[in-house]
């Protein structure tokens, strides 16, 4: 941890960044927030490894550099975080010509009211988890779990990022490498890879993929016809809280909160009449079909839309299963470069002859 | 089959050339089956998939959507543009349980009258022969 806090501090010191994104203690405690720091003092609870994700760091970099960011800044990222800024860079919703990538390992994250309740109990889940990926494993503490997301997710690693930190498979250092520049003026060397790292790390995506190839398995059993459907969102309240935690959805107004969907009530009559009974709130699966259509290209499998969901649907699942096979149609890889055209921005004169006569 | 069942088919088409394909087939007084309900739009890439899902969702037992030919848009590029988001949206149909294939996209040009005819009289019957649309009663949509 003191390493990774020099790393950050130095970034400040030595000018190399105006002001860093890093996650920190929430200030009344008890949980983790996001903090835009500028002086060194500030880091001294920094915690830029913890195994939790309160928001979707993509996110808050759309705020911090949308239209180009002000100073140069540094943002620790995980890999999922990097994939959706990725994407909304090429949105145009995320500038990052100014921003300093910090890669770190994904050490599993905790759902926040998880990792809150392990902090409550006196435990130290940042700790534990460094010395598991020092020891090569990414593992939860005795009792608990990670998020369905983290399970399932077979990039722990971050990529495309100016820095990078590995810590899993390390033996406890801290392995910073990146841009030879931007280590030149650290004055730190480029840390070669501990011969275990890579078959730490294969041995973790083998079985993260294993996961995720049995979870989407079962949504795809579950999603057979439309009532499997219904048992998927049945519960569905349209709070739109998946769609506010999601990086990708970034519509400044959705459709579904737009006058489009303020039906006048004589509109739910006539559905009542057609009906002859009518769930409410209404469009529920119609909300959830028209995010697929929307953003499933670019899905990340971030997992935050679960995260968000109060009523534990399992929206990462069937986003990520789904938008595994949208993606697939165009060879698509969400969050792999910048240069990879977005799907639904470009065409082809010749291609998807099938769809279209 | 359900008694007495009539597909009902919303059908999208471009102002440019679709439409007045429609047009020209009623002008020439070409028969084709009363099942389909036409809203015209001023490209078939200006359909948000949203539209299309409602209307599945409402119990609609097909969607068609009708465009310029590969070229011929008169916004250049709005096919094929739509070409990718039915592409994405049939997909996702087909990943969640609906009928991909009640969802067709095709190219009739405005002297196209004919083919119009012809493509609504095809759609009707492969639509009847899939019979109602599972959702038709449905409440929890």
């Amino acid at each position: 941890m003191a390493a990774l806090r020099r790393l950050l501090a130095d970034l400040l010191e030595k000018g190399l960044v105006d002001a860093l994104l890093v996650p920190r203690p929430a200030p009344g405690g008890g949980s983790l927030v996001q903090a835009l720091v500028n002086r060194r003092e500030a880091l001294a609870d920094a915690d830029p490894v913890a195994p939790v994700m309160p928001v979707q760091t993509a996110r808050i970099l759309s705020a911090l550099t949308a239209g180009g960011a002000p100073y140069r800044l540094g943002a620790v990222v995980k890999s999922c975080e990097v994939r959706a800024a990725i994407e909304l860079a090429k949105l145009k919703q995320v500038d990052l010509s100014r921003v300093v990538l910090i890669g770190v390992d994904c050490l599993g994250t905790y759902e926040p009211r998880e990792y809150a309740a392990l902090v409550a109990a006196g435990q130290d889940p940042t700790a534990y988890a460094l010395a598991a990926a020092g020891a090569g494993m990414v593992a939860p503490v005795e009792g608990a779990a990670f998020r369905d997301a983290c399970r399932m997710c077979e990039q722990p690693t971050a990529q495309g990022c100016t820095l990078r930190v590995g810590l899993v498979g390390a033996g406890g250092a801290v392995l910073i490498s990146g841009s030879d520049e931007l280590l030149g003026a650290l004055g730190y060397p480029t840390a070669d890879e501990p011969a275990a790292r890579e078959a730490c790390l294969a041995a973790l995506v083998a079985e993260r993929t294993a996961t995720r190839d049995r979870m989407l398995a079962e949504v795809r059993e579950r999603l057979r016809d439309a009532a499997g459907l219904l048992a998927e969102f049945g519960k569905c309240i349209r709070c739109h809280n998946c769609m506010t935690a999601c990086p990708i959805c970034y519509c400044r107004e959705c459709i579904f909160k737009s006058a489009t969907f303020a039906h006048p009530p004589a509109t739910y009559q006539s559905w009542l009449q057609r009906h002859g009974a009518l769930r409410m709130p209404a469009d529920t699966v119609l909300f959830h079909l028209t995010r697929l259509n929307h953003m499933s290209a670019s899905c990340v499998g971030c997992g935050a839309c679960s995260s968000a969901c109060p009523n534990g649907l399992p929206v990462a699942q069937v986003f990520r299963a789904v938008g595994r096979e949208v993606q697939a149609l165009f060879d698509y890889v969400p969050g792999r470069s910048v240069y990879d055209e977005l799907p639904l921005a470009v065409f082809r004169e010749d291609e998807l002859g099938d769809v279209a006569r | 089959m359900a008694e007495g069942y009539e597909p009902r088919i919303v059908a999208f088409l471009c102002n440019w050339c679709t439409y007045a394909g429609a047009d020209l087939a009623g002008t020439s007084r070409l028969q084709y089956p009363p099942n389909v309900r036409i809203i015209r739009l001023m490209c078939s890439g200006a359909l948000d998939p949203v539209y299309v899902v409602k209307a599945l969702l409402e119990g609609a037992d097909g969607v068609f959507i009708g465009g310029c030919h590969p070229g011929d848009c008169h916004y250049q590029n709005g096919n094929f543009k739509a070409r990718r988001r039915v592409a994405i949206l049939k997909k996702i149909l087909e990943q969640t349980g609906f009928d991909p294939e009640r969802v067709w996209l095709r190219w009739i040009s405005a002297s196209e009258g004919r083919l119009f005819a012809d493509t609504m009289t095809q759609m009707v019957d492969a639509i009847r022969a899939k019979g109602p649309n599972p959702l038709r009663g449905q409440w929890g949509m």
